[in-house]
């Protein structure tokens, strides 16, 4: 066990050093520079600005650097957005507020997905069924924009009667600023996870251990709920690994629609202003996340299914 | 007379029909059979894949799948009519009264489960009043009586964790849990090696005489049927062609289908010389099923009356019946005489 965790670990050290470098090279391939803004400052400082933070030198030895600091946990600093801040105190500050906002739409997500799946997979070709296709695809075809846009329209704005939500996001306003937020982020995950456990709850209530279980002469919650859902989690766990880590991570879409102070959205925002040490913090952070979820993604797939082996390569 | 009749009849079926209801058309998997079983009778269903026999056994057990669908006929257990349950009243009665095993072990037991679990389960489905730890050592019992050793080991495992021939005795365990009075077992020893056959056969005819239950064995396996069955019904597409005791079948077969199995088949006896005889032809299409009997276009002796009409059943000896028109024939000839 302790060997398998350490292959692991060596792993995702390797594809974090995979992800740091090809983000720095094609961060550097884009045109642009921290530096432009409406007033272009003078050459000389410029050539001022970029010996400073490094800049005038070539990309490799940049990464170099960069990937010597990261060693040290140093990110580096801002260099534009909120000026010569550590890049690590800023995920630290932004983080938790959409990792609250993505936990709150996962959970109901997963709470809702995963029984409506199974409702849609035992009225298979019912009407119940067919709505919640119908309800599903909408819910993943629609852009989040629009759900959280339409949403904003009808209970924060327009219409006075259903005006329950402020529209810009203030926590100290509690609960009522993360209905909107978290429903719009997770209706895409949560009509996802329906689809999914449905079609894998189809696949498992056709395995023989369903008929077994009907020869017993168990209840249909028993045989839905234990026997066919237990089998069918698998790939819902597959899903939802990464989906944890992006969701939490903040769905940009949403928090800029929100005005949520979030880690996505900052993401998006360093990007547009070539703000490059928190383009590579950011992306490193996200990175690890998934790396970490994924690894626990394995770790429940053992939970859920005896029959995988952690240490055997899955056999 | 009939009063001790009735006492000892436990499962009596008449003229059971069930279709399935495909795109393509109505298949009559099962056209109206007719059969009783007694108290502690085994009872063997032979015939080719395709036959019916096992969607007459799940119409029992009411586990039919969509499309499928009884449409006819009786089914009385105890004398109560089975087809008139309740989905609820079904499920009490499925795993209590009336238990199945099947044909592959390898996929019957759920995989994420342990097979303690399992067992336990299907008691407690059907006995609330039991306690967790009661109800383990009875499923303890139950493997033990199976022939699985080290049973406080094997109840924390995982099927995967057993070999065919064990999960097939587990299965054996959970349907004997709750003393079912018929037992069917649909083709369960199929999947297994030969050596684990026997093994498996020589368990379930154990079981048979220390419980007493009635057994229904579906199996396409003449050698097995001879060895546990009392008697036999032999199915051709879906219809019982010929019915009889063990000895009246294998030594004096009428149906020109029963003969032809029964050359079919391997003899330990036989001269090195003699070879198999296989039935020629395909099986029915079900979608078509030709007008009269279902095996006259494959039969060597067919008549031309046996492509236009189904004959009706003849007795041939005692609780002997079969449905031919050589019988027909020979019984007119045996009155005329």
């Amino acid at each position: 066990m302790g060997k398998y965790f350490l292959k692991r670990l060596g792993m995702a050290l390797l594809t974090i050093l995979l992800v740091a470098c090809v983000t720095f090279l094609l961060m550097n391939a884009v045109p642009g520079s921290p530096w432009l803004s409406e007033k272009t400052p003078s050459e000389t400082t410029l050539a001022a600005l970029n010996a400073k933070y490094g800049l005038d030198q070539p990309v490799p030895v940049q990464l170099m650097k960069y990937l010597q600091n990261l060693l040290h946990g140093d990110f580096g600093v801002s260099l534009k957005m909120q000026k010569n801040r550590a890049v690590s105190s800023i995920i630290i500050e932004m983080f938790p507020i959409s990792a609250k906002v993505g936990a709150l739409a996962l959970l109901w997500a997963v709470l809702v997905g995963v029984p409506l799946g199974c409702l849609a997979a035992f009225k298979r070709g019912k009407l119940t069924d067919s709505i919640l296709r119908v309800v599903c695809t909408v819910g993943i075809s629609m852009p989040s924009f629009v759900v959280a846009s339409a949403l904003l329209v009808v209970f924060a704005g327009g219409m006075a009667t259903f005006k329950f939500f402020p529209t810009i996001f203030d926590a100290s306003l509690g609960w009522r600023s993360y209905v909107l937020p978290c429903f719009s982020l997770g209706f895409y995950p949560m009509c996802y996870t329906a689809r999914q456990t449905r079609s894998a709850m189809l696949d498992s209530l056709n395995q023989e251990y369903i008929k077994t279980a009907r020869a017993k002469g168990l209840k249909n919650k028993k045989i839905i709920f234990k026997h066919a859902l237990r089998n069918a989690l698998i790939p819902v766990i597959t899903y939802l690994g990464p989906q944890v880590a992006f969701t939490l991570c903040g769905g940009f879409v949403v928090e800029s629609v929100f005005s949520i102070p979030g880690l996505g959205r900052y993401m998006v925002q360093s990007i547009q202003n070539r703000d490059y040490p928190v383009i590579m913090g950011t992306t490193i952070f996200i990175a690890s996340f998934i790396i970490l979820m994924n690894l626990v993604v394995d770790i429940l797939y053992k939970v859920a299914d005896p029959r995988i082996s952690l240490t055997k390569g899955g056999e | 007379m009939s009063e001790q009749k009735n006492n000892t009849k436990l499962l009596e079926v008449k003229d059971l029909r069930v279709s399935f209801f495909t795109p393509a058309g109505e298949v009559k998997a099962v056209g109206g059979i007719s059969y009783d079983l007694n108290y502690g009778e085994v009872m063997g269903v032979v015939g080719e894949s395709g036959s019916g026999k096992s969607q007459e056994a799940y119409s029992i057990m009411g586990l039919l799948q969509s499309p499928g669908k009884v449409i006819g006929g009786s089914i009385t257990f105890e004398g109560e009519d089975v087809l008139a349950f309740s989905p609820n009243e079904m499920t009490a009665f499925r795993g209590s009264k009336v238990s199945m095993i099947f044909q592959n072990p390898m996929t019957c037991l759920n995989p994420v489960y342990t097979i303690g679990n399992q067992l336990v389960e299907a008691l407690r489905a059907h006995d609330k009043k039991i306690s967790k730890a009661d109800a383990e050592k009875r499923a303890m019992e139950m493997m033990e009586m199976v022939g699985i050793n080290n049973v406080e080991k094997r109840m924390k495992q995982y099927p995967h964790e057993f070999s065919g021939g064990m999960r097939q005795r587990v299965m054996i365990a959970m349907g004997l849990i709750c003393h079912p009075k018929l037992l069917i077992a649909d083709e369960p020893t199929t999947a297994l090696d030969v050596t684990i056959q026997a093994q498996i056969l020589d368990l379930m005819k154990d079981l048979q005489k220390k419980t007493g239950m009635g057994i229904i064995f579906i199996t396409h396996n003449l050698g097995v049927v001879a060895d546990i069955c009392d008697k036999v019904s032999v199915m051709y597409a879906g219809k019982i062609v010929e019915q009889g005791p063990v000895d009246d079948i294998f030594y004096k077969p009428t149906h020109p289908y029963t003969k032809g199995l029964l050359r079919s088949m391997p003899r330990v006896d036989a001269q090195s010389y003699e070879r198999l005889i296989p039935i020629e032809g395909t099986p029915v299409d079900m979608l078509n099923p030709p007008e009269g009997c279902p095996f006259a276009p494959r039969c060597e002796s067919c008549m031309k009356i046996c492509l236009k009409k189904m004959p009706p059943y003849v007795e041939v000896g005692e609780n002997h019946r079969s449905a031919c028109w050589l019988c027909v024939q020979d019984q007119i000839k045996g009155e005329e005489k």
